[in-house]
């Protein structure tokens, strides 16, 4: 159906020298809620280098979310717990005094949320939203800050951007509003851009456009970008690296490719058949049997092991370890190896 | 089960005019919404519905596809009458919804059911799971203890343990399992039509996957016929026999899903599958399928609803608006590009 392709980012043969952007080692969250200790990540660790994608790929409850929003430290200090370090270039998120993070969030570090309503302010223009955080960040004057609101609007392709600098939120559509937040995260260069689900919200039509417009933007700007989504689709458009969430672990990490063609956790294979395609007709889906689990009582073993079609009841006494296939390639999973050929998604 | 009652108030509905006849008959289907404002000059409405006609045969699967704002949730509750629509006529297997010698609201209701998106806010908070689905079986006269073996019935063919299911209340079942309880709730008086508006939208994959096969069971155990509304494209091909694509109000083209997907004759619907985000990272998108946002329903645009954003507008499409065109094979398409005598420029070679 697309007109043409381009292959995903070729597997990361790191060059030796370049320092990761992000270095994220160990990271687990956990809330106190009325039913007891919530354990939202249970131990996270991956690196991201400069101007790549990583898709974080998972149902609701898998904690992928929860990951972003511990990126930017912005769970709620009160009722969460976080442990780990999160390094993004070089300096710890979690030792920084909370007015040098406030310095680094919207600057170094952005996001991008589901509901575009929800995170604009609905009583200033986009353009004073723009505008107020370059200054605020970078002490730019007024005019040069609305000069580069207007730039910035025309690089997310906003038709007669200037006019469009003095609307309201509720003035525009969907997919608009969706490409002011976008501008707004990027009114600072971030050189680490988050995006919650950036596009569940909107159209299929419209959809595709803020999918192909985060793809250049993350290309012309060199900017690494984590991009948060439920649909095997958005990981597939977009992504460079994909790392699949199951009850707060990465369970499959590999390049997109690797991930989506040759899966080897049986919860990414499972995934990946009970995704409905349209030459699926008449015959019965292959699910997932049961429901993710309870964060409030997580198995000591395998998560997964009660809905693994290969799991044979013997109960483990800890998370199966990270299996390396290959470089920048792992499975949290006995049986990675064995997988090799699993069913596959595409062609 | 109905030995003592001539009639029993679960016995399914008896076929009327035979499976040629459509179930369900929809002319000119028309529902604008009032907006505030409009002092001077005439009122602002929404055109939510503009004048939609379709049928629904006996047994298949009619899949509606369309943006937000297309008009195909507005369809679902005007056919349930949970609104009334402004003008057009609905017939269920023959007789008249809502004129007073047709059909009641309560036989419509016995023939035809709907599920909502959020199973959540569709199940009463503070009713158990068995009185959820004796509900309606007791408004139609059926005894309470009667009403509760029907409950745990229909929640054994959805898959749920009546043993430790009935007594739950909605907040103590995921996602998936209130949804099921919702599709038993819609079956509990045995309707022969329902509309499934974004049923399996809210749920993850591996659990919609799970209900699908669940509804396709369903359709054959209980003889069942589907409006299946969703904006997920693979899901419809999945399921659906035929396909109703809706643009700002209005059928854009209608037709038998192998042609929909496989010659899509509408230039929105090409633009619509070509937006399908690949699942190869091998093959991905290139160019954009169409630009901007749906225009507001509101103001709709005149003429062809879909010019402003059409790579083929021309001036016809400005001045007059497209009937549906019929193109063969059931298949039809309101655009003039299907139609010679339109005067599109393009229409002659592309027809």
């Amino acid at each position: 159906m697309p007109p043409e392709s381009i292959p995903a980012a070729a597997t990361d043969a790191a060059p030796a020298a370049a320092a990761p952007l992000l270095s994220v080692s160990g990271l687990t969250v956990s809330f106190d809620t009325p039913r007891g200790r919530a354990s939202a990540i249970n131990g996270v660790d991956f690196t991201l280098k400069r101007g790549e994608l990583l898709c974080l790929l998972g149902e609701s409850g898998s904690g992928k979310s929860v990951t972003l929003r511990a990126l930017m430290r912005l769970l709620p200090e009160r009722r969460s717990r976080v442990a780990g370090s999160v390094l993004l270039n070089g300096e710890d998120v979690y030792r920084l005094p909370e007015r040098r993070m406030e310095r680094l969030r919207g600057k170094a570090i952005s996001m991008v949320f589901q509901e575009p309503m929800l995170a604009l302010d609905p009583v200033y223009t986009i353009g004073q939203q723009i505008a107020e955080t370059i200054v605020r960040h970078e002490g730019t004057s007024a005019a040069e800050a609305e000069r580069r609101a207007l730039e910035l609007l025309e690089k997310v392709q906003i038709p007669s951007a200037k006019r469009r600098l003095h609307a309201y939120p509720h003035e525009m559509s969907g997919g608009m509003r969706q490409r002011a937040m976008i501008a707004l995260a990027l009114s600072c260069n971030p050189s680490l851009l988050l995006a919650d689900e950036p596009t569940t919200a909107l159209d299929a039509t419209v959809q595709m456009q803020i999918l192909l417009l985060l793809r250049q933007l993350q290309a012309e700007l060199d900017m690494a970008v984590i991009l948060v989504t439920h649909d095997i689709g958005v990981a597939a458009e977009t992504a460079d690296r994909v790392a699949v969430m199951y009850a707060g672990r990465f369970v499959e990490l590999g390049s997109a490719r690797q991930v989506l063609k040759d899966p080897r956790h049986p919860y990414t294979a499972g995934l990946l058949a009970s995704t409905v395609q349209g030459d699926m007709r008449g015959r019965p889906l292959d699910t997932i049997p049961g429901a993710p689990p309870d964060l409030t009582a997580l198995p000591p073993g395998c998560a997964y092991a009660p809905r693994c079609p290969y799991g044979d009841g013997s109960t483990l006494t800890a998370s199966p370890p990270e299996v390396w296939l290959e470089p920048g390639r792992m499975a949290r999973c006995v049986r990675a190896k064995a997988m090799a050929g699993a069913t596959a998604v595409a062609d | 089960m109905s030995a003592f009652h001539p009639v029993h108030p679960l016995d399914p509905v008896p076929d009327l005019g035979g499976p040629r006849q459509p179930l369900l008959s929809v002319e000119n289907l028309t529902k604008h919404f009032p907006l505030r404002g409009g002092f001077l000059g005439p009122k602002p409405v929404a055109r939510a519905v503009d004048g939609i006609s379709f049928s629904v045969a006996k047994g298949e699967t009619l899949g509606v596809v369309g943006e937000s704002g297309c008009g195909k949730s507005t369809t679902a509750r005007l056919l349930m009458r949970l609104i009334e629509p402004d003008s057009g006529s609905v017939t269920f297997d023959g007789e008249a919804v809502g004129t007073r010698t047709g059909l009641s609201l309560r036989d419509l209701r016995r023939r035809m059911q709907m599920v909502f998106q959020d199973s959540y806010a569709s199940l009463n908070p503070r009713l158990t799971i068995a009185d959820s689905l004796a509900f309606a079986p007791m408004v139609h006269g059926v005894s309470r203890r009667e009403a509760t073996e029907v409950a745990g019935d229909l929640l054994g063919r959805v898959g749920l343990d009546p043993a430790s299911f009935l007594r739950r209340y909605p907040h103590e079942l995921s996602g998936g399992q209130r949804q099921r309880v919702n599709i038993a709730r819609a079956l509990a008086l045995h309707p022969r039509l329902v509309i499934l508006d974004e049923a399996v939208s809210a749920l993850d994959k591996s659990v919609e996957a799970q209900v699908l096969n669940l509804l396709v069971e369903l359709k054959n155990q209980f003889d069942l016929t589907y409006i299946f509304i969703s904006h997920d494209l693979n899901v419809v091909h999945y399921i659906a026999d035929r396909v109703l694509v809706m643009y700002l109000g209005k059928v854009a083209e209608v037709g038998p899903v192998e042609a929909i997907y496989g010659r899509p004759a509408h230039p929105y619907t090409r633009a619509l599958f070509s937006a399908r985000l690949s699942m190869d990272p091998d093959l991905r998108t290139m160019a954009v399928p169409l630009q901007g946002d749906p225009p507001n329903p509101i103001n709709p645009p005149s003429g062809c609803r879909f010019r402003t954003r059409c790579p083929h507008a021309a001036p016809v499409c400005a001045a007059v608006e497209p009937a549906l065109l019929d193109l063969g094979g059931g298949q039809a398409a309101a655009c003039h590009l299907h139609d010679p005598q339109s005067g599109h420029p393009e229409a002659a070679h592309a027809a």
